[in-house]
């Protein structure tokens, strides 16, 4: 008897049926019902058997890009079927966001998506800021959306950093890394920490650019496409690497909008769907870029498309220096954002304005709002409902992360178990942002 | 090959000369002496490998690498050592206890055995490879048996029992996948090296290591040339995979099936199987070294003012530049699929080398028989294009069958 088989008369037509059910549905639980599970001493494993393996790919695996845990059911290296089961890293954070006020819901949304914050906080701003029904001055928009194309960069960074090693290129674990080091030291002189950032807020952002932005990041983008062409010589035409990611976890765009993939996921499939061209938000209509698609919709293209998206992001970034205008970083209402330090000593006005914001935030009129960006991953919504007071009523993350996942199964059929690995890599799962 | 020859007529069970005069007290201590030094060199040079090959990965990726124990970090290896010496042994419980603790000792001890048939240094260009020690003349390896080559294929295949068994015993799925790609990788793999090989012994007429070296001394008489590369990059791809070092590291895939087969050792059995990996690495070098690379020949000739010194010297400056490509190898190249692999050995590997044999055997034949040498390597060569070409057509064929769901009867 294996873990998988359900009590029954005679074992031998229980074993048989069973071999039927597991290839025919598709999409059922892969796991034994709780009051069925017997005690490992009292399973009888039978040596010879044929039957298929279940694997427990993870939460602790190494390439499972933190706590996935897979449930793989294989015959020998090939994958029957599969499931992505999560929760591993719930901690409630969207929960936790209607125990805060809108000020401080950025330093809690921040952290669900990681590997690129700022789309975080800058999704939960834009919205707060549509229910607030305000306008955040051009200065602090242009700020945000080049800090936003920097993240870009170290995300996708961090992608080629885990694809290469999870395809055992293990020298590309350390130089995307090494990008990705370099624009967070840019992002840590910005907003003061590599991660985090708690720097987009409603009405703005948290601070100016510090002294001598333009000569840092200039010389970062000055840096970049060098090695980012090393990175096409170390892989793109590398004949293993192509023959490890083409074709393999290939998913079409119908099946791809089916599942609401967005993201480079999508955009693989040759479907050129990105909300900073097609909803633009910020400053993105007024900036020249190009929506990189791919043909074939498999490993390899999702590996290009991020690595052009980076090229492309480079470009909007000098773009973004070079249209920075002056003026406010942040909205100038005494109701919105904090008055300057130097207005406290001065105002009693300023000072009460301050304690006020600190301690009870700032009245959000009654309304609820849905707003989307494209992050590094695909389509970021926020949906925050507010009851009119200083804390949202409810408000949920839609996460790309965690829509991708479900192509997991349909992507793994049939695949081999290095494939798996590439395959996860290649959707790209941030697991805080899939479980939050 | 005239010197190969000779040398094989006068010793026909290649003998080590110290022998000759019958075996005495003396005969038996410079014997334990050198499977002293056979064995010490063997240690303290996969000590060496381990911390050359962290510090050139650490430099190919813009690290530092081990600085900490001892200068440039050369005592890390021991550190190690040292740690894994005092952690807690593991077993697991549903793995078989026997053969899980017997598994570290099948891989280490044929890396031990294959060094022991390794010519290490020795004056070729003048005297037949012999050294003299307070008057004995004697052979500078440990052992010269006259099966030399089959014995070093015969120990590469145990170890791959070793890591086979080690995933069996071990009673979990992950090495249980380990286990079953090592026993099909080097399964597959030994035949392509083996006949890879044949091409050496075929130009050297001995199987005998010492043989074999002797008959390349002076440069231009390495096997690599004589046999015309092909059956060396044959062999270096083979190996590559006989070592389950990367790109061919499937068998512990630490991304795949985390640690493959030894993913339950711990403590000093895991440091077991990583001192045997880095040693097989190391005599492997020094194999590759002695079957195509002439062994302790060097570009220079023998030095009598450096003595036995002056060709262990191009010996080891040999087996480190294998030990770079290896590392080289690890930095550069992803792993490859496991249906990729066996169609690497199998369809590509495996038949080149059976062709390239078979040309070059023909090649042999020719000019024994006097024929016209251009209009046989043309003949060869237009045979081995034409069995190219077959092999493609029938590998395409089987493909086609295989994509639109046909058997084959």
């Amino acid at each position: 008897m294996t873990l998988l088989d359900t009590p029954s008369d005679s074992a031998a037509s229980a074993a048989s049926a069973k071999r039927v059910f597991l290839r025919d549905e598709t999409s059922a639980v892969l796991r034994v019902d709780e009051s069925n599970i017997p005690l490992a001493e009292t399973v009888d494993i039978d040596p010879m058997s044929t039957a298929p393996m279940i694997v427990n790919m993870g939460p602790v695996h190494p390439s499972t890009h933190g706590v996935l845990r897979l449930v793989l059911e294989m015959q020998g290296e090939q994958v029957l079927r599969s499931k992505p089961v999560i929760g591993y890293l719930h901690t409630g954070m969207e929960k936790t966001g209607e125990q805060l006020s809108f000020l401080q819901g950025t330093t809690n949304v921040t952290r669900m998506d990681y590997a690129s914050p700022l789309f975080n906080e800058l999704v939960f701003s834009l919205a707060t800021e549509k229910l607030l029904n305000i306008e955040v001055p051009p200065r602090a928009q242009w700020i945000r959306t080049m800090m936003c194309e920097l993240n870009r960069i170290s995300s996708h960074m961090l992608f080629q950093a885990t694809n290469g090693m999870d395809v055992g290129a293990v020298s590309m674990m350390l130089y995307g890394n090494r990008l990705r080091e370099e624009t967070l030291r840019i992002l840590e002189k910005v907003t003061g920490l590599r991660m985090n950032h708690n720097y987009i807020r409603p009405g703005g952002v948290a601070v100016d650019l510090p002294d001598g932005w333009r000569e840092d990041i200039g010389g970062l983008l000055d840096m970049l496409p060098p090695l980012l062409d090393e990175f096409d010589q170390l892989l793109t035409g590398q004949p293993i690497f192509r023959e490890r990611l083409q074709g393999v976890g290939a998913i079409n765009t119908e099946e791809c909008l089916a599942l609401g993939v967005t993201g480079p996921i999508l955009r693989g499939t040759g479907y050129a769907w990105d909300l900073r061209r097609d909803m633009p938000y910020l400053k993105y209509d007024e900036l020249d870029f190009d929506v990189i698609v791919g043909s074939y919709g498999d490993c390899f293209d999702r590996y290009a498309v991020r690595l052009a998206e980076a090229r492309e992001s480079i470009r909007i970034v000098r773009q973004c220096i070079e249209k920075m205008p002056t003026g406010d970083y942040r909205l100038q209402d005494k109701k919105v954002t904090p008055p300057p330090r130097a207005r406290i000593d001065e105002s009693m006005e300023a000072l009460i304005h301050h304690f006020k914001i600190f301690t009870e935030g700032f009245k959000v009129p009654e309304g609820e709002v849905y707003v989307s960006i494209e992050s590094p991953r695909g389509e970021l919504g926020c949906y925050v409902v507010s009851d009119g007071g200083s804390h949202p009523h409810r408000m949920h993350i839609r996460a790309p992360s965690f829509v991708n996942l479900q192509t997991m199964p349909h992507m793994m059929q049939d695949a081999l178990v290095a494939d798996v690995v590439a395959i996860i890599s290649s959707v790209d799962p941030v697991l805080g942002e899939v479980d939050r | 090959m005239s010197i190969a020859m000779l040398s094989a007529l006068s010793s026909p069970l290649a003998v080590d000369p110290l022998f000759v005069g019958g075996v005495g007290l003396e005969e038996v201590i410079i014997v334990i002496v050198k499977v002293l030094i056979a064995f010490v060199l063997l240690l303290v040079a996969v000590m060496l490998m381990i911390w050359f090959e962290r510090k050139l990965h650490a430099d190919m990726t813009n690290r530092m690498g081990p600085t900490i124990a001892g200068p440039f970090g050369l005592l890390q290896t021991l550190a190690d050592g040292i740690k894994l010496f005092f952690k807690e042994d593991l077993i697991p419980k549903k793995g078989d206890r026997f053969v899980f603790q017997l598994a570290p000792y099948l891989t280490l001890i044929p890396a031990f055995l294959i060094f022991a048939v390794v010519p290490l240094g020795g004056d070729f260009d003048n005297n037949d490879g012999t050294i003299s020690v307070f008057g004995n003349t004697t052979n500078f390896q440990l052992a010269d048996p006259p099966i030399g080559v089959l014995f070093v294929l015969a120990m590469s295949s145990m170890a791959v029992y070793g890591i086979m068994l080690a995933g069996w015993s071990s009673g979990s799925k992950y090495p249980l996948f380990g286990s079953v790609r090592a026993s099909a990788q080097m399964v597959s793999y030994e035949a392509a090296l083996g006949l890879s090989l044949v091409a050496v012994l075929l130009k050297s007429g001995s199987l005998s290591t010492h043989d074999i070296v002797a008959g390349q001394a002076d440069g231009w008489n390495w096997n690599l040339w004589i046999t015309g590369f092909i059956p060396f990059i044959v062999f270096m791809i083979a190996s590559t995979a006989e070592l389950n070092r990367p790109p061919f590291d499937l068998v512990e895939a630490e991304q795949e099936i985390v640690g493959g087969f030894h993913t339950e050792y711990s403590s000093i059995r895991f440091a077991l199987f990583f001192l045997g990996e880095f040693m097989n690495v190391v005599t492997m070098s020094a194999v590759m070294v002695t079957l195509f690379f002439g062994g302790p020949d060097g570009p220079i000739p023998f030095l009598a003012s450096v003595g036995w010194l002056w060709g262990m010297f191009w010996f080891m400056l040999k087996v480190v530049g294998f030990c770079f490509v290896f590392v080289w190898f690890r930095a550069t190249l992803p792993r490859l699929r496991y249906d990729q692999l066996m169609d690497l050995g199998w369809k590509l590997l495996i038949p080149l080398s059976l062709g390239w044999l078979i040309a070059l055997a023909v090649l042999d034949v020719g000019r024994d028989n006097g024929w016209n040498t251009a209009v046989v390597g043309i003949g060869c060569f237009a045979g081995l294009m034409v069995m190219g070409a077959l092999l493609t057509a029938a590998v395409s064929a089987g493909q086609r069958k295989r994509l639109a769901g046909e058997g084959f009867d």
